[in-house]
């Protein structure tokens, strides 16, 4: 789950990570307030959970309050990457000596976390790993020990820093790092820390991205897991709400399957026989009748959804609850879209026969299925 | 003994209790797992499927010996149950729990390594060796005795290509799901490495997903160490879009890495056959084993 920039920030104050003064708004004159409060030049930056708000025009600079109201309301009008702008960070300009990126990144392919730093801050990461990789500094920190003063230092030092300066910029790097275990971080990043004239740091821009396999440790964040947003459909919130595994997509053929792989599959080889996936829907494993209902109701009360395709190899999961869940939402709310249905494994003949009574039809095989479906939704 | 579990394998299941534990306890013994001992904290004393019951893993050990570990232990205790594990030297843990918070199983990964034990998983639907032993959740009849290998880091679908290549006639050596989170003990290379050397094993199946960079290294693996055995391949999520979870919490694509593109570009180069769709594995394998070839 992302946070906001000025959530972020919030979080790292506490734990003393230093960030420029400022303020969140979300209208023109809150946003006047917090800049004549302030006094000097102000940096207005649009709150979105989307990366690139910058090249967007999400990011504009000012002098006097005036100018921050007006550009505070052309930011508000934004759309950026499809989200709506609805709040903005003012905040003091900090002028740059240097600008620095530094991030604690999970590393798959190491099992750890690692530091990812470099002196070329401010711009496009991706691209200064793709043409200078001898600009980014790695630091794996071990998960049994966490990241130690030395493995901070040590970034601090291939950073080029000495003295006090490395002290302070080793200690910004520990409360990131603190950071991300009090919130069981996935990403935190800051592009840029600046250096001041002065020489002090402070984290101009902040990421946090939470595990979402952590939420039930942070119960504060659960609830707002699930509200729609840029990041969650408000189908994709109803659907999650209720226990499913789901992610809409742009096209018309409904797709329900038990198990991320499987169903994954089914929306390729929907695919590939030139159809449309509405949605990604995993029911889980041994799923019963009520959870099957529940994925239908939901995969069915799309507009866009033409027909819906239910494909289920069980194993733990019993063909007789899925096909009860059928005929549950045929018998409740009705059967809205037509169903190509692909049932085979454990109680395999009970299931069928449950909606053969209910006419409704069966298949065996995986490529049928894909087929029927693609057929008939262009029908 | 086939590669990590075979019929000798004593068994003890963490979580016995639970709902997913007992019934799949039940399960496991049907298909003949020795299953010797079962640990839930606070129901020492009891029994589940006639089987017994203990507080701590090391007073099972006591009561009994054993070899290996299935952890069905809810998310938020997993990563002790897994520890308390590796500590009593159980080897393989195969933990089928999924929702593990990924600092956590950092920490499991980073124990096992130093007490040099094989972790499955998590969020596996575990291994089995068909025909003698299960440690996991997969349906048994799903699968055959034979020589190929099915390595996977999903569920259903595993069950889907093996149910068809068991279907064709082609049994298995042993199928393992490596597991669907982005942190997981084996990986594809460590399981290559092992039925590299295993008499049981001719050919591969190697079934991947979008996430990660899993595929990438078996590809990178099997071409440098010229894999000395056939390898035939899916992977899952091509219609997937960038930056969205699929199902599984390692199955997303991060920027431009994990995409199931550049995984079937890196394993053909490699000279792994890589289906279009499922269902067409049994005939990439078939025309990789001189002795299936009809």
């Amino acid at each position: 789950m992302k946070l906001f920039e000025y959530e972020a920030k919030s979080l790292a104050r506490n734990l003393g990570i230093p960030t420029p003064k400022g303020g969140v708004a979300s209208s023109p004159d809150e946003a006047k307030d917090i800049h004549k409060r302030m006094g000097g030049e102000v940096v207005v930056k649009a709150q979105v959970l989307v990366a690139g708000r910058a090249k967007a025009g999400g990011v504009k600079f000012a002098s006097k309050p005036d100018e921050t109201r007006d550009r505070t309301s052309e930011i508000l009008g934004l759309v950026i990457k499809g989200e709506k702008v609805k709040k903005v960070l003012v905040e003091q300009k900090a002028l740059a000596k240097k600008e620095i990126f530094l991030s604690i990144v999970q590393d798959r392919a190491n099992k750890c976390q690692t530091v990812l730093a470099s002196d070329q801050g401010g711009i496009d990461i991706e691209q200064v790993a793709r043409e200078h990789p001898e600009k980014i500094v790695r630091q794996r920190l071990d998960p049994i020990f966490g990241m130690r003063s030395f493995d901070a230092r040590s970034v601090a030092l291939k950073l080029g820093y000495a003295g006090p300066q490395l002290l302070s910029l080793a200690d910004l790097l520990s409360n990131l790092y603190r950071l991300s275990v009090i919130y069981d971080g996935e990403l935190v990043e800051s592009n840029p820390v600046i250096e001041t004239q002065e020489g002090r740091f402070t984290t101009a821009d902040l990421r946090l991205i939470i595990d979402d396999n952590s939420l039930f440790r942070h119960p504060e964040f659960q609830e707002r897991s699930r509200e729609p947003s840029s990041e969650v459909t408000p189908l994709e919130s109803k659907a999650r709400e209720r226990g499913l595994a789901f992610v809409e997509l742009e096209g018309d053929i409904g797709i329900i399957g038990n198990g991320a792989g499987l169903v994954m599959a089914t929306i390729d080889l929907v695919k590939q026989y030139g159809g449309n996936p509405a949605n990604f829907c995993d029911v889980g494993g041994g799923a019963n009748a009520d959870q099957v209902a529940t994925a239908l109701e939901i995969v069915q009360s799309s507009e866009r959804v033409r027909l819906v395709l239910i494909n289920i190899l069980a194993g733990i999961t019993r063909c007789d609850e899925v096909a009860k869940g059928i005929v549950e939402v045929k018998k409740v709310v009705g059967l809205r879209k037509p169903l190509v249905i692909r049932m085979v494994g454990t109680n395999q003949e009970e299931g069928r026969s449950i909606l053969h009574s209910e006419g409704i039809s069966v298949l065996d095989g995986m490529d049928e299925a894909g087929k029927q479906a693609v057929l008939a939704g262009a029908g | 003994m086939p590669i990590l579990v075979g019929r000798q394998t004593r068994v003890i299941v963490q979580g016995i209790t639970g709902n997913q534990g007992s019934f799949h306890t039940r399960l496991m013994s049907e298909y003949g797992t020795r299953i010797v001992a079962g640990v839930t904290p606070g129901k020492g004393g009891t029994r589940v499927s006639g089987i017994p019951v203990f507080d701590t893993v090391a007073s099972a050990l006591e009561a009994g010996d054993a070899d290996a570990s299935v952890v069905f232990v809810p998310a938020a205790f997993a990563k002790e149950a897994a520890m308390e594990a590796i500590d009593s030297g159980l080897n393989p843990v195969v933990m089928i729990t999924e929702g593990i918070p990924s600092r956590d199983a950092m920490v499991i990964m980073a124990y096992a390594k130093e007490n040099d034990t094989t972790i499955v998983g998590p969020n596996t639907p575990g291994v089995i060796t068909p025909g003698e032993t299960k440690l996991g959740i997969m349906p048994g009849n799903a699968f055959s005795p034979g020589k190929v290998a099915v390595v996977s880091r999903s569920g259903t679908l595993t069950y889907e290509i093996s149910a068809s290549l068991t279907h064709e006639g082609i049994g298995q050596s042993t199928c393992l799901g490596i597991g669907g989170d982005p942190i997981t003990g084996l990986d594809f290379v460590d399981v290559l490495k092992m039925l590299r050397e295993d008499p049981h094993t001719d050919s591969v199946v190697l079934i991947g997903e979008i996430g990660g960079s899993a595929e990438e290294d078996a590809a990178r693996y099997i071409r440098e160490t010229r894999f000395p055995k056939p390898v035939a391949a899916y992977i899952a999520g091509r219609a997937a879009p960038p930056g969205k979870r699929m199902g599984h919490a390692g199955a997303i694509i991060t920027g431009s890495e994990g995409t199931a593109a550049t995984k079937i570009e890196r394993l053909t180069e490699a000279g792994v056959r890589v289906a279009e769709v499922p269902s067409d594995l049994p005939r990439l394998t078939r025309e990789q084993i001189p002795q299936l070839r009809q």
